[in-house]
């Protein structure tokens, strides 16, 4: 079906008939409400979820998440992973074992991984997310009660089209001194993504979607974006849907965060990850925002912030991020009663303030604080 | 001696500069040619004013009502140009050649339609046209109006003719759109100069490129190592220092550690971010200048480019980010005296806090707040 209305729309234009234009028959494509968890229980009545504790810092807190989940009696079952690049026919590439197991599984748990510095190394985060068209990064940035910054309230959730625009990687010198780079944008991956923040909207009681965008500036290809969420805006007549530029958003935000509660953000690739890191600094920083990446083939999610190498393996690290992550994780599995219970434990030891890590102004290990959170499960 | 104008624009306006320099007669332009400086005429400026959509004319009123009660010399070629008709191109190009006469310029936003159909930004066409490469927005606390953030004071330079803003777009197959960044060194070897320049005359430290050459390695790449070697090579000796920091991290600082930042040079799309975030900071588009410089021009604007729709011939935005432009330049011309007036007395008025427009928590209106100013001023 996509080939061939593909395969039309390169006859229609090369013919230059005057039908409408066909565009990729994208609803097959995406198929979202897609990426929604398919997952079956094994024989013990666990999911399979495969766990990549990553480097620095990573196995400790995937330890503690593993515990907490243990206490919690959640219904998973963890397939450890270790995704260390290998040399294969001279390219660095993710080890089939793990590659297989996030295919079996379709949902993973990622802590932080260190990039090898040089030339040559594509990232190992970009490589996962071509590996498993991870097409939609989704970053909640909530206010953690107990950690004060300069702005209270902040509930924001942002989606980011996570494949293209300004990260297409084309680009090219055209004479000395005079570089082009290409933001790609195409009307498939839009349209992709913005049904997958209706669908995450619709969700997750969010009843507004408010796209971001400089088509002021960049008609065509915003607008395109722009198009596509218009068009998918017909299909959830329940979800309000509105556009705001940027620079208004970027404004907005950072004079008073409040207003974004009721909505779900939906932009291209480099907006969104300016705009996320924004977020996260209202709240304190990465180590207290989760992520999550939803792909066709499966859905990653993961700590955003480093793999920290200089407190590596004393115990100090603050496992926020990731438990977050993992309650993502639940939800997108549909346990959301499970979820639920995790979180308020987690996010009432830190309102405490009794036992929370060095990060945060506390003295606790990681493991009291994973302690003082086991001792709120019971 | 193109920026001593400004380091009083912004710092005496303030009220910290102690030591007042000579004024220096039009002293804006890069290089000592006579003709290419406005000139006097029966002992008046002529400046050309576009005050844009939105607010634009409500706020321009205010500024001509100011102008008159002090007598300033300064003759208005007034051009009522509006994004927002469609037979408005004949009016800009008058605009333009009157710019061109004067080389002068205050101006407010006009608006641009985001649908394909409409016309290309004129307030990008006008910086392209002209040149005015280098935009600067300075953003500051003002005494006596608390916000989140205490002591901030960073300036934005930011290139202001390509990068993003470049306009070239096509659609390579239906649903397929390439918009086109294009990074010259040309380019960014002279925003790095001026950023540079900028910091020795108005004693700022510290210079830091903002960049994602981490992703447009080409690109970016280029911007960040044009300024690395100007910083090396031709800045050296100053003592100024140098640093880079890749633009979502820089998104995320500016919200929580705004303190740190000093000079910032970048990009034209990742100007726009910052000086938002940058003016959310300290009180709002309503209280940020701004201005753009070339070899030949100057056009002062206010410096967060938002046109105001929403509060449009309400009465109720505030003049005082088109009143400090216009003090700025008021030092543009050499008018040094009636520039620290009007910029005084609107800092004071600030401060006391008595008449103060909505964005800043008042009730007054723009006309309350232009009248307190005239009584001040008189």
């Amino acid at each position: 079906m996509f080939a061939r209305s593909a395969s039309r729309s390169v006859a229609s234009s090369l013919r230059s008939v005057k039908t409408p234009v066909r565009f990729y028959n994208s609803a097959f494509q995406s198929s979202t409400p897609t990426s929604a968890f398919a997952g079956k229980k094994g024989a013990n009545g666990n999911y399979t979820v495969t766990l990549v504790p990553g480097d620095g810092i990573g196995p400790e807190i995937a330890e503690s998440v593993k515990t907490i989940f243990k206490a919690a009696k959640a219904p998973i079952e963890w397939e450890e992973v270790d995704v260390t690049p290998i040399l294969k026919d001279g390219k660095t590439v993710i080890p089939d074992e793990a590659i297989k197991s996030i295919k079996k599984n379709t949902v993973a748990l990622k802590g932080p991984l260190a990039t090898p510095i040089g030339k040559g190394h594509v990232s190992l985060n970009l490589t996962l997310r071509r590996t498993f068209s991870l097409f939609a990064n989704v970053r909640p940035c909530v206010s953690i009660q107990g950690y004060k910054t300069a702005y209270d309230n902040v509930n924001t959730v942002l989606i980011r089209e996570n494949t293209e625009g300004e990260y297409s990687g084309i680009e090219h010198e055209i004479v000395d001194g005079v570089v082009q780079s290409i933001k790609l944008i195409t009307r498939e991956a839009s349209e992709r993504v913005a049904r997958y923040a209706f669908h995450y909207a619709s969700e997750n009681g969010r009843n507004k979607v408010t796209a971001v965008h400089k088509a002021n500036i960049m008609k065509m290809s915003d607008g395109m974006f722009l198009t596509a969420c218009r068009d998918v805006a017909k299909e959830y007549p329940n979800i309000a849907y509105d556009e705001d530029l940027l620079d208004r958003v970027c404004l907005r935000i950072a004079t008073d965060p409040t207003p974004f509660a009721d909505r779900v953000m939906v932009m291209p690739n480099l907006y969104g990850d300016i705009l996320s890191d924004l977020s996260a600094g209202l709240i304190g920083g990465l180590g207290l925002t989760p992520s999550g990446n939803i792909g066709k083939d499966a859905s990653i999610f993961e700590a955003v912030h480093g793999s920290a190498p200089d407190i590596a393996g004393k115990g100090l690290a603050n496992p926020t991020a990731l438990l977050l992550s993992s309650l993502m994780m639940l939800r997108h599995m549909g346990l959301y009663e499970l979820a639920d219970k995790i979180e308020k434990a987690a996010l009432s030891t830190i309102a405490e303030g009794k036992a929370i890590t060095g990060d945060l102004g506390g003295k606790a290990s990681t493991q009291q604080y994973t302690e003082a959170i086991l001792a709120k499960l019971q | 001696m193109l920026s001593n104008s400004l380091r009083t624009s912004v710092g005496s306006a303030m009220r910290t500069a102690a030591v007042r320099r000579v004024p220096v007669a039009r002293s804006m332009a890069t290089i000592a040619d006579e003709k290419r400086l406005p000139a006097k005429f029966g002992g008046k400026y002529t400046v050309t004013l576009v005050p844009g959509d939105g607010i634009g004319k409500e706020v321009a009123d205010s500024v001509k009502e100011i102008f008159d009660a002090l007598k300033v010399p300064v003759q208005w070629e007034q051009y009522d140009v509006s994004g927002e008709t469609t037979g408005g191109d004949e009016l800009f190009q008058e605009a333009m050649e009157s710019l061109k006469r004067n080389k002068v310029g205050l101006k407010g936003i006009l608006y641009t339609p985001i649908d394909q159909t409409g016309h290309n930004s004129w307030n990008v066409a006008m910086r392209q046209q002209l040149d005015i490469y280098a935009s600067v927005v300075v953003c500051k606390s003002l005494p006596g109006f608390p916000t989140r953030h205490d002591n901030v004071d960073f300036a934005i330079i930011r290139e202001n003719t390509e990068g993003e803003y470049s306009g070239l777009e096509h659609q390579s197959f239906p649903g397929v759109v390439e918009s086109l960044k294009v990074s010259t060194r040309a380019k960014a070897e002279r925003i790095a100069r001026f950023a540079f320049d900028f910091a020795i005359k108005n004693n700022r430290k510290k210079v830091t490129c903002v960049h994602k050459a981490n992703i447009m390695k080409l690109g970016d790449g280029l911007f960040l190592n044009t300024c690395k070697r100007i910083a090396e090579q031709e800045y050296g000796h100053t003592g100024i220092k140098f640093d880079a920091m890749i633009v979502d991290n820089t998104a995320m600082q500016l919200v929580s550690k705004p303190q740190q930042f000093d000079v910032m040079v970048m990009p034209n799309l990742y100007g726009t971010i910052c000086a938002n975030i940058g003016s959310a900071l300290v009180g709002g588009p309503g209280i940020t200048p701004g201005c753009n410089f070339g070899r030949e021009y100057a056009l002062f604007e206010p410096g967060c480019r938002h046109v105001g729709k929403d509060i449009m011939g309400t009465n109720k935005a505030n003049p005082t980010a088109l009143i400090l432009s216009a003090t700025m330049m008021l030092r543009h011309l050499g008018l040094e005296s009636q520039a620290n007036l009007i910029a005084g007395a609107t800092y004071d008025l600030v401060k006391e806090g008595k008449v103060r427009t909505a964005d800043l928590g008042g009730k007054a209106t723009t006309t309350d707040f232009t009248q307190a100013l005239v009584q001040r001023l008189l």
